[in-house]
């Protein structure tokens, strides 16, 4: 624990989502347990990472961290103040201290607004540099500060290609100069040599600008060259947490351990070895998750304590932080571990 | 030397348009042999889609151009009715997609998907198809497979579907299997369960796959040989180890340092390729690759590579204007962790010392 505080504080956050029957008389029947008690800090200027399969809450988790959603129950203490609670007109300062990149860099513009008033509209919400001149130099300060040609002012999003959206995404971001950044999946949906560039970007912007930044991705190759910290989500639960260098030389989760052996390897032969570790099953429904440790309906080392009793998210050997009962040893890291796996004769 | 199994030779695939003539696929060739497995990479607008499409008949389309030859055992399917194309798609020839929920039919039940795709190429009873699509599910591990064939496809998870996918392709014995980006659609757990599928059905049935994809990775742990295409064409071609350890193309060291690694130091730094892929209505002359080219010189630039062997390795074909020599003596220094611009000066002749630090 550091002295410093936390630019974000997440406690005990719950978001689930009813299901109701009917229409007119609407019974709840259920509820998507999308985030399900989750605690963590956000230091200033760190990169934090959140990962997981699909359905697995972390989108859900950054627009509760953004208040785009209002937890359930719980609190997120933005600079110590709790934001749960507040209106949209307490909010409203409060946004420009925050801001989004989402994924798809086609859907998240306007298709009807040119680019110069794309980048230009958080000055116009939060009524700043009202003079047109002034804001338009901002703008074009901003498109170069991205990357983007300032001359491309008065163009139309679909004039762009993938990558140089997201880039009008990551310029809006950084307009009204934020302290935090959510990212949520900014690459996946771009090629690969394009991937590179906004990731590149991303990190010169953060260090320039001194952003902290959440990073939402399922791809974790991607998320181990971004983050300093990770957490690892499964079922609306963080079920592990670390330091990026600890998490990936020693993750203690087994579902850590199963994520980062199934990542396909660029090098021919370095991962065959691991052909019968296949984490079977899929990701059970949210909306009833499995009683006690929720992944031991496919954990490979579940015995009858992880079907009765719930596992803490609690330090472990190597200093991660997980919620295991039978967290995983070194040895089983070693045969799970793409890096290692070529140096480890086969064994089991 | 057994014949190939698919030969696809000089493979043009235009499309007329309102803005011009996009240039999808320009001119390629590959070989499969039987029970070959061949890695197709390249990036959103590559080609690599269009070409493989093309060998199944489904471009033809008033306003496509196609020329070349398409030999499967011998017999050109550019050239072949669509009846007789009919005949052989979802029979010798099978293709599963990138999206299993929009292939699959959401009204009716999986059960009669798949024996529908069972009757069509065989005479035999509902029951008698019954059967075998019973058998399919569980090839592909899909557990109580009697039930399971009278659910409706929503029912089922993305990586279900795609085993009912494969399943529905492999129900007439392929002897080709053509996968379009499989698994970018699935979890990295499922995407894992698939490949272990492919791979392990590719063995038993000793069908041949082509396998398309963008993803590096899922190359590596799948084929035998890989094309990298660029702007419709193959850029460089060679066996999956030598495409990893001794590329020769720009573009492939620009992807291999593009794309960040588990089994490397967390500190490697990304190098991303500068600019984006040309317009296919408009490529730049000579090699199409040379805008975003680090080691660009003013002769690539009028000059249309063509894809040759290397030096002293048949099998290894490449697309590049530069010397052999300089391209080897390049991958050493990235190799050594050098940026794009230092491995050029390193190897500009009159800079070049005579015992350059070699990785």
């Amino acid at each position: 624990m550091s002295d410093a505080q936390p630019l974000v504080e997440v406690r005990d956050v719950y978001k689930h989502f009813p299901l109701t029957h009917g229409v007119l008389l609407q019974k709840q029947v259920g509820a998507v347990h999308a985030v399900d008690g989750v605690s963590f800090d956000i230091k200033e200027g760190e990169t934090f990472g959140l990962v997981g399969e699909s359905g697995c809450g972390k989108s859900t988790l950054a627009r509760v961290i953004t208040r785009l959603h209002e937890p359930t129950s719980g609190s997120v203490l933005f600079r110590g103040q709790d934001i749960s609670g507040l209106s949209s007109r307490e909010l409203k300062p409060l946004r420009r201290e925050m801001q989004m990149i989402f994924q798809d860099p086609y859907s998240s513009l306007n298709p009807r607004k040119t680019v110069g008033s794309i980048v230009g509209e958080p000055f116009a919400i939060h009524g700043l540099l009202p003079g047109h001149g002034e804001r338009k130099r901002a703008v074009q300060d901003l498109m170069e500060q991205v990357g983007l040609n300032p001359e491309h002012y008065n163009r139309f999003p679909h004039e762009f290609s993938g990558g140089q959206r997201q880039r009008i995404g990551v310029a809006r971001a950084i307009a009204l100069k934020p302290k935090l950044i959510v990212a949520d999946e900014p690459v996946s949906a771009l090629d690969v040599s394009i991937q590179a560039q906004i990731l590149n970007l991303l990190k010169d912007l953060q260090s320039e600008l001194g952003l902290t930044i959440v990073f939402i991705a399922h791809d974790l190759s991607v998320v181990r060259y971004m983050c300093d910290r990770i957490a690892v989500m499964y079922l609306g639960k963080i079920v592990e947490l670390a330091d990026s260098e600890a998490l990936y030389a020693h993750p203690r989760h087994p579902y850590t351990g199963a994520l980062m052996s199934a990542v396909p390897v660029p090098a021919p032969g370095k991962t065959l070895q691991r052909k019968g570790r296949v984490l079977g099953g899929d990701v059970p429904s949210p909306t009833n998750p499995p009683p006690a440790c929720r992944f031991h309906t496919r954990c490979p080392k579940c015995q009858e304590l992880c079907t009765l009793e719930e596992p803490l998210l609690e330090p472990k050997e190597g200093g991660n932080v997980a919620a295991c009962h039978f967290p995983l040893t070194d040895a089983e890291v070693a045969e799970r571990s793409p890096r290692t796996a070529g140096a480890v004769p086969g064994s089991g | 030397m057994p014949e190939p199994l698919l030969s696809v030779r000089d493979l043009r695939v235009h499309f007329q348009t309102e803005d011009g003539l996009v240039k999808a696929v320009d001119g390629i060739s590959y070989d499969l042999m039987p029970g070959g497995a061949l890695g197709i990479v390249g990036e959103s607008g590559s080609g690599k889609s269009v070409s493989s499409l093309t060998v199944m008949g489904l471009t033809r389309s008033s306003n496509a151009r196609i020329s070349g030859e398409v030999l499967f055992e011998g017999k050109d399917l550019l050239k072949a009715p669509n009846e007789e194309l009919r005949r052989i798609r979802g029979n010798d020839i099978a293709m599963i997609f990138q999206d299993p929920l929009s292939s699959l039919h959401p009204f009716y039940k999986v059960g009669a998907q798949l024996t529908e795709a069972i009757r069509a190429h065989n005479s035999v009873s509902k029951q008698a198809a019954r059967v075998r699509a019973t058998e399919l599910l569980g090839m592909v591990d899909i557990p109580e497979p009697v039930h399971r064939l009278d659910n409706y496809p929503h029912e089922f998870s993305g990586g279900m579907r795609q085993r009912v996918m494969i399943a529905m392709a492999l129900s007439n014995d392929p002897r080709l299997l053509i996968a379009d980006e499989p698994t970018t659609a699935l979890d990295v757990t499922v995407q894992a369960q698939i490949l272990a599928l492919i791979r392990r059905l590719q063995d038993e049935l000793d069908t041949a796959v082509v396998m398309i994809t963008h993803d590096l990775g899922v190359i590596a742990e799948t084929v035998d040989d890989v094309a990298v295409m660029y702007a419709g064409r193959i850029v460089e071609q060679a066996p999956v180890q030598t495409i990893f350890g001794a590329p020769e193309h720009p573009y492939t060291w620009g992807l291999l340092r593009s794309i960040p690694r588990l089994d490397l130091p967390r500190s490697a730094d990304l190098v991303p390729i500068p600019g984006r892929p040309p317009s296919l209505i408009n490529l730049p002359g000579g090699c199409s690759f040379h805008p975003r080219c680090p080691y660009v010189r003013d002769r690539h630039r009028k000059v249309d590579p063509p894809l040759e062997a290397v030096p002293d390795d048949p099998g290894h074909r490449v697309a590049c204007l530069l010397e052999p020599e300089t391209r080897r003596k390049l991958w050493r220094e990235l190799q050594a962790g050098q940026a794009p611009e230092q491995a050029r000066a390193a190897v500009e002749p009159e800079q070049a010392p005579e015992g350059e630090p070699a990785a």
